[in-house]
């Protein structure tokens, strides 16, 4: 595992870059790609990663503040190592959504909202990700998963649990 | 009511799924193979001026698909191109609403189609920067979006002077964070700017004061992909295509209980019952279909009865009752419980209240309670007059449309079905099975607890 981020000074050169291909005066639009590249590298949105993209960005902090509070992407603590966003939505729910959920529930312990106490697992449920020909769903990190059985989960809890 | 029958079109002419989709097929080589950036090169080195594209668009009576069906030529038509200003396109690809999947594909399968309409959208209206506003949990339309702009930068189909012409054009791929109101025009804009995305009132209109306070064009994935596809076969021919008010066609992503849920491109006049029958395989489990979800779940539910004889096209579904919304059609078996359905729509609707206004942000919640209540076989007699009562509070008084219609989504379900609501409150149950799923992959499954997890629940 990577040691903790201390700082986000080694990201800056990567935020200027982006500039590029930005219009003059649009420093506030990089608010929220840093926030995820923030969150990408540490898992979450420590206190002190607020302190240095206000200094850096010259945002008004409350707009940061406002930003992780208004998307539900951003975490202000860490979530387990495999977070599995299940829909709810309508179409997921008319395919067993809801089996689905109480199903993943059962096999890891947890409810919604919760980590297992070793931290590998977080379950969310989640409202329309895009996927309702395909349902039922859930992304785990970034990657879509499909067509959900029982046997399906089965097998990426195990190779996920490892 | 039922619409009149009209002869439906069954020429199936497609725009975007008429090749076949291999590992290679989203990229720059195969796209140029089949005639990719031939509408760019035509404007750009054939001397079609800005006026001239705005005008062949206009023309070929292009419908922006992402809900509203507001004409593309129009809105581009209010940039004035020389006022001095900068001017924006921002390509709208936050696809959220529930039901809706069919920009997926156009991102994961046809993604320089899309970026080559948005290059021709800004060159009409004279943009020097472009943005495509993705939705933030998108992983693989992502990548392939940003992999197409990486290509295109790389072939000089982007930055300065594209195909050495004196035409220069930037473009950002900027990833939301998980938020559906951003999918509205406005808050899109403010998300863009880096702020939560709160939808704003009109006028000004966007094309007037968007973006930084400058013009700005927001236009959906599906409407610039149409945009190549209009400068190839110019609007006449394009015009031959659909019904004469829903010139082309509508990708149609279908869901529920059919069983060949997916995307599929109709051309607009396409029977809508042959649509669900035929092409998606009926219902599930032998049964009959109960209703359908038009266009998203903030389009008005349609009972069985009101699609027999009606084609697709905005037209036809309008005068159905309903609208076809951004093409996230969702069908629903015989047998379905449409209160715990309502209740689902509903606590969607209070998740994602944007919280501005007070009417959908304290509606919607009430809302989901008094559902809620009537699920936990709690409901009281005056529930139903209640959510009427909330609803109507919401009708026009929210700044966006989407608060507009979350009240309805539940209310266009208790006028086709208040005896279900009814039975519930009154019973304390489920007039049918109480089940949404017809056919449940995860009924009778045993979920024992994962082996090598630690201890129990924090």
């Amino acid at each position: 595992m990577k040691a903790p981020m201390k700082t986000i000074q080694h990201l800056i050169p990567e935020f200027e870059r982006w500039k590029e291909r930005y219009p003059e005066g649009f420093e506030g639009s990089l608010t929220i790609p840093c926030l995820r590249r923030i969150q990408e590298e540490r898992g979450y949105i420590a206190d002190s990663d607020i302190d240095e993209l206000v200094a850096y960005l010259g945002v008004p902090r409350t707009q940061v503040d406002e930003v992780l509070g208004f998307y539900t992407m951003f975490t202000r603590e860490p979530l387990g190592r495999h977070h599995l966003q299940v829909c709810h939505n309508v179409s997921c729910s008319m395919r067993g959504a809801d089996g689905l959920i109480a199903y993943l529930c059962g096999r890891l312990g947890i409810q919604p909202g919760e980590t297992t106490p070793d931290g590998t697992f977080t379950i969310s449920t989640a409202e329309c990700l895009a996927s309702c020909g395909t349902a039922p769903m859930m992304i785990v990190n970034e990657t879509y998963h499909e067509n959900l059985t029982p046997a399906k989960v089965d097998a990426l809890l195990e190779e996920l649990a490892k | 009511m039922t619409a009149p029958a009209t002869e439906p079109v069954l020429s199936g002419r497609k725009f975007f799924m008429n090749h076949e989709v291999t590992p290679t097929s989203h990229t720059l080589t195969d796209y140029r193979a089949r005639g990719g950036y031939q509408a760019l090169e035509k404007v750009i080195k054939g001397g079609v001026s800005p006026a001239d594209v705005i005008k062949e668009v206009s023309t070929a009576g292009l419908l922006g698909h992402g809900g509203a069906a507001f004409p593309a030529g129009r809105k581009w038509g209010v940039i004035r191109p020389d006022d001095g200003e900068p001017h924006y396109v921002c390509m709208n690809a936050d696809e959220g609403e529930p039901g809706t999947f069919k920009d997926r594909w156009l991102l994961e399968q046809v993604p320089h189609m899309t970026v080559e309409g948005l290059i021709l959208a800004s060159y009409a209206i004279g943009g020097r920067h472009a943005f495509i506003y993705i939705r933030g949990e998108f992983d693989l339309p992502y990548r392939r979006i940003q992999g197409a702009v990486d290509e295109a930068y790389a072939a000089g189909l982007l930055g300065r002077n594209i195909m050495g012409s004196e035409y220069s054009l930037d473009v950002v791929v900027y990833r939301g964070a998980g938020s559906y109101v951003c999918g509205e025009a406005s808050a899109m804009l403010a998300s863009l700017e880096g702020k939560k995305g709160w939808p704003r009132n009109r006028p000004p209109r966007l094309t007037v004061k968007g973006l930084y306070q400058k013009p700005t064009v927001v236009n959906n994935v599906e409407t610039l992909a149409n945009v190549p596809v209009i400068l190839s076969l110019g609007a006449e021919e394009f015009r031959k295509t659909g019904t004469p008010k829903s010139p082309g066609t509508q990708m149609i992503s279908i869901s529920g209980h059919v069983n060949r849920p997916g995307v599929y491109e109709i051309e607009y006049g396409y029977s809508w019952e042959k649509f669900i029958y035929e092409d998606c395989g009926g219902i599930q489990g032998g049964r009959g279909l109960k209703c359908v979800i038009p266009g998203g779940v903030s389009t008005k539910i349609l009972d069985a009865n009101a699609i027999k004889g009606v084609t697709l096209d905005h037209n036809a579904a309008v005068v159905a009752g309903s609208q076809l919304g951004s093409g996230g059609m969702i069908a629903i078996a015989e047998g379905t419980c449409m209160v715990r359905l309502a209740r689902v729509i509903q606590r969607f609707y209070h998740h994602e209240s944007c919280g501005q206004c007070t009417p959908c942000r304290e509606g919607m919640g009430w809302m989901e309670r008094v559902l809620d209540r009537i699920v936990r076989g709690e409901g009281r007699p005056d529930d139903i007059d209640r959510l009427y009562h909330i609803s109507n509070a919401n009708d026009g008084t929210t700044i966006c449309s989407l608060g507009d219609s979350a009240g309805y989504a539940c209310t266009a379900i208790l006028d086709h079905y208040r005896e279900e609501f009814e039975y519930f409150i009154t019973n304390g149950r489920s007039m049918m099975d109480g089940r949404l799923a017809v056919e449940d992959p995860f009924a009778g499954a045993v979920a024992t607890p994962l082996s090598g997890l630690a201890g129990a629940a924090v």
